[in-house]
């Protein structure tokens, strides 16, 4: 009876995609869940290496690929394009590759206790948690609350993968059995100043405010309370001799002492570096060797709309996501040697996977960044507030143009590019899910649902 | 010289109140208006001669305790800026903050600042959405839009104003169709966080005060503000959904 339920559901996914609904990564998962509310679990069991979870507010999918592409020797079941609710992780089983012997899924931060509580995971990798989305997720401390019940439930045997660097996990976790911590112990690429969106910057045990000797990315560094000696833990897992001098690629050695594993990964950025020792431990934690987890990163590519370079003609759109606070600082820092003198598109949506609420944007540190590109395109169903944006960072209003229609704005953006140049393009969730729909129809990139490796 | 101090910003700023500096200071910038932003911190002691715009913002639940007894212990200083003509802008949590308490649903009590004659209780959900207020401010209206997420419900004593009535959304408590409070130059508000990008007129009320307190009368010279009012009619058909 459940095979016939799991195939009535993988049928209802086809046709969703026939009639042009897009990837029907969720269409056989919520089939499946109506007719036999227990599948999570029943699909789960079946892999012989079990499952692996992984949730961050930042970096779920690059971490997810980046996993799967150190396991390549191994068939896996993932959902590579990102579909991270239940339905999502239900429609990821139900697609298990025959011969998958192990499941690496990303879950969205509110759905992961659920998740948890169903497919009883192998290892959980917890990787950050930043200010995001309140009208959908709450307080960020609310969200904790719901992880550390989490994390209480928890079989005994779990692994537990988590960034030592975030105070707000470190005083969820510490204290806790099979426990690997990874982080970054490089003060050279570290920040002596925090970010105004910065959040959890005080003691998870006294409240105190927070010292860091340094700062990495938002909360995210090498701190200490000066009150009631909470620091970061020892690292299990870390990268060391960070190089972020390249435009598009960032190196780095990975392990746990100095000088191991050099990798070179094809995307830039710290927090790249985080997705990649986070998969390094995560892989670590089900018996992959660091000297070979290494070696594969070298080959990885960039996971769809997270530093994607899509070529049109002589030219390319950079594409990245930003969703939040600290993700779009980052990106912005990442992308300030491609956005000098180039044109930038910000595509701002509010739908419900982006947050209704745009409040957010005035929390990015857009000033020094924004006035870098030759002009300021903005679209998106809140197109007018990323504009506004744009002219408080100090952007000339003849430099800002508002569209209504996305596809236009992209095309302006790659026009204003020039022979050989590039345009940066930053949207939001959904606003980067409607751009690659517009390229896929062109036949310039795959689309998302066809993403899996 | 105008000086804008936001109160405790690392507390207070969940949801990207630092829009509300931003803007102020540019909007003053731009019109080269000396202005300068001198944020306090949870210890420091407000300094009433030189505030002339105080900004408090809202907080998560954790640090809105820490605040309340903080900014009780700033009340006489907060009262005597108010008195000299200094304007206040609080928003959602600073809004409940205030008033005299914050009963929450075990009947637990957050005592404010009575400041304003308000108070505030723990509601049945929240309120979350984009707002639309037809606000009344010296007697000329505007229109108030934004984003408001609270679970509170706050009820203006008899002689408190409202900011404005409620056109689209929840406002004060979802009930009386007021939204936030107006007492002189203290303006309370749910909408939270940046409010003051879609609102210029707002934000050149405040600075309008902050230069009547140096003795400056002479009307603020018009922006070009196109972008704001695009965005501000966008969400208030958002809002009106």
């Amino acid at each position: 009876m459940f095979r016939l339920k799991t195939a009535v559901a993988r049928a209802a996914g086809r046709l969703s995609r026939r009639a042009g609904r897009g990837g029907g990564t969720t269409v056989p998962g919520r089939t499946i869940l109506r007719l036999a509310p227990d599948a999570i679990e029943r699909l789960s069991s079946r892999l012989p290496e079990g499952v692996v979870l992984l949730s961050a507010t930042n970096g779920k999918t690059t971490t997810t690929a980046m996993t799967t592409t150190i396991l390549a020797d191994r068939a896996v079941c993932t959902n590579a394009a990102g579909a991270n609710l239940l339905t999502g992780i239900a429609s990821a089983l139900l697609a298990t590759p025959a011969a998958a012997t192990i499941g690496v899924l990303e879950v969205d931060e509110a759905a992961l206790p659920e998740v948890v509580r169903r497919v009883a995971p192998r290892a959980i990798l917890l990787g950050n948690l930043f200010r995001d989305q309140l009208d959908r997720y709450g307080e960020l401390e609310l969200l904790a609350g719901r992880w550390r019940a989490m994390l209480d439930d928890l079989a005994a045997d779990t692994r537990i993968v988590v960034c030592a660097d975030d105070p707000l996990l470190a005083g969820l976790v510490a204290g806790r059995a099979h426990v690997v911590w990874y982080g970054i112990d490089d003060a050279s690429v570290g920040r002596s100043a925090l970010d105004h969106a910065a959040d959890s910057t005080s003691c998870p045990r006294c409240s105190t405010h927070l010292s860091y000797t340094a700062i990495y990315l938002g909360h995210l560094g090498a701190y200490r309370c000066p009150s009631c000696g909470f620091a970061r833990p020892e690292l299990d897992v870390a990268a060391r001799s960070i190089d972020v001098t390249q435009a598009d690629a960032v190196s780095f050695t990975v392990g746990r002492v100095d000088g191991a594993n050099a990798v070179t990964l094809a995307v830039p950025g710290i927090y790249n570096v985080y997705n990649a020792i986070a998969a390094v431990a995560l892989a670590g934690s089900i018996g992959s060797a660091p000297d070979v987890a290494a070696a594969r990163l070298c080959t990885f590519a960039a996971a769809f709309g997270r530093y994607e370079r899509i070529a049109i003609g002589d030219r390319t759109a950079l594409l990245v996501l930003v969703k939040n606070p600290a993700g779009a600082n980052e990106a912005l820092r990442t992308v300030a040697p491609r956005l000098a003198g180039s044109p930038l598109l910000l595509a701002l949506n509010d739908r419900i996977a982006d947050g209704r609420d745009v409040s957010w944007i005035w929390d990015v540190d857009f000033e020094p960044y924004l006035t870098l590109a030759s002009v300021v395109h903005c679209a998106g169903t809140r197109a007018a507030d990323i504009a506004l944006r744009a002219r408080y960072a100090g952007v000339p209003a003849a430099s800002i143009v508002v569209h209504d229609d996305l596809a236009a704005a992209f095309d302006a953006a790659v026009d204003a590019a020039g022979t050989d140049g590039n345009a940066v393009v930053l949207p939001t969730y959904t606003a980067m899910l409607d751009l690659r729909a517009i390229v896929a129809e062109r036949g310039l990139v795959t689309p998302f649902w066809d993403t899996g490796r | 010289m105008i000086t804008i101090v936001p109160v405790y910003p690392q507390l207070l700023s969940i949801y990207a109140d630092r829009g509300n500096v931003i803007v102020l200071e540019q909007r003053a910038r731009w019109r080269e208006i000396d202005v300068a932003v001198h944020p306090i911190a949870v210890g420091d002691d407000l300094d009433a001669a030189n505030a002339d715009i105080i900004l408090i913002g809202g907080g998560q639940d954790r640090d809105q305790a820490l605040v309340a007894d903080e900014l009780r212990r700033q009340t006489p200083a907060l009262r005597s800026a108010i008195a000299d003509g200094a304007a206040l802008l609080a928003v959602c949590g600073g809004f409940q903050l205030l008033g005299h308490r914050y009963r929450g649903h075990q009947g637990d009590e957050m005592i404010g600042t009575g400041l304003v004659d308000l108070e505030t209780e723990a509601g049945d959900g929240r309120l979350i959405g984009n707002v639309l207020v037809e606000a009344t401010v010296n007697g000329m209206r505007h229109d108030l839009v934004g984003f408001e997420n609270h679970a509170g419900r706050t009820t203006l004593g008899s002689n408190v104003a409202p900011l404005g009535r409620v056109i689209a959304g929840g406002g004060n408590n979802g009930l009386d169709g007021l939204e936030g409070c107006l007492d002189g130059r203290v303006v309370g508000t749910y909408i939270h966080g940046p409010l003051l990008p879609k609102n210029p007129w707002l934000a050149d009320q405040l600075l309008a005060w902050a230069l009547d307190r140096h003795g400056v009368t002479t009307s603020l010279e018009p922006l070009d503000d196109r972008l704001a009012h695009l965005a501000a009619a966008r969400a208030a058909d958002l809002a009106r959904r």
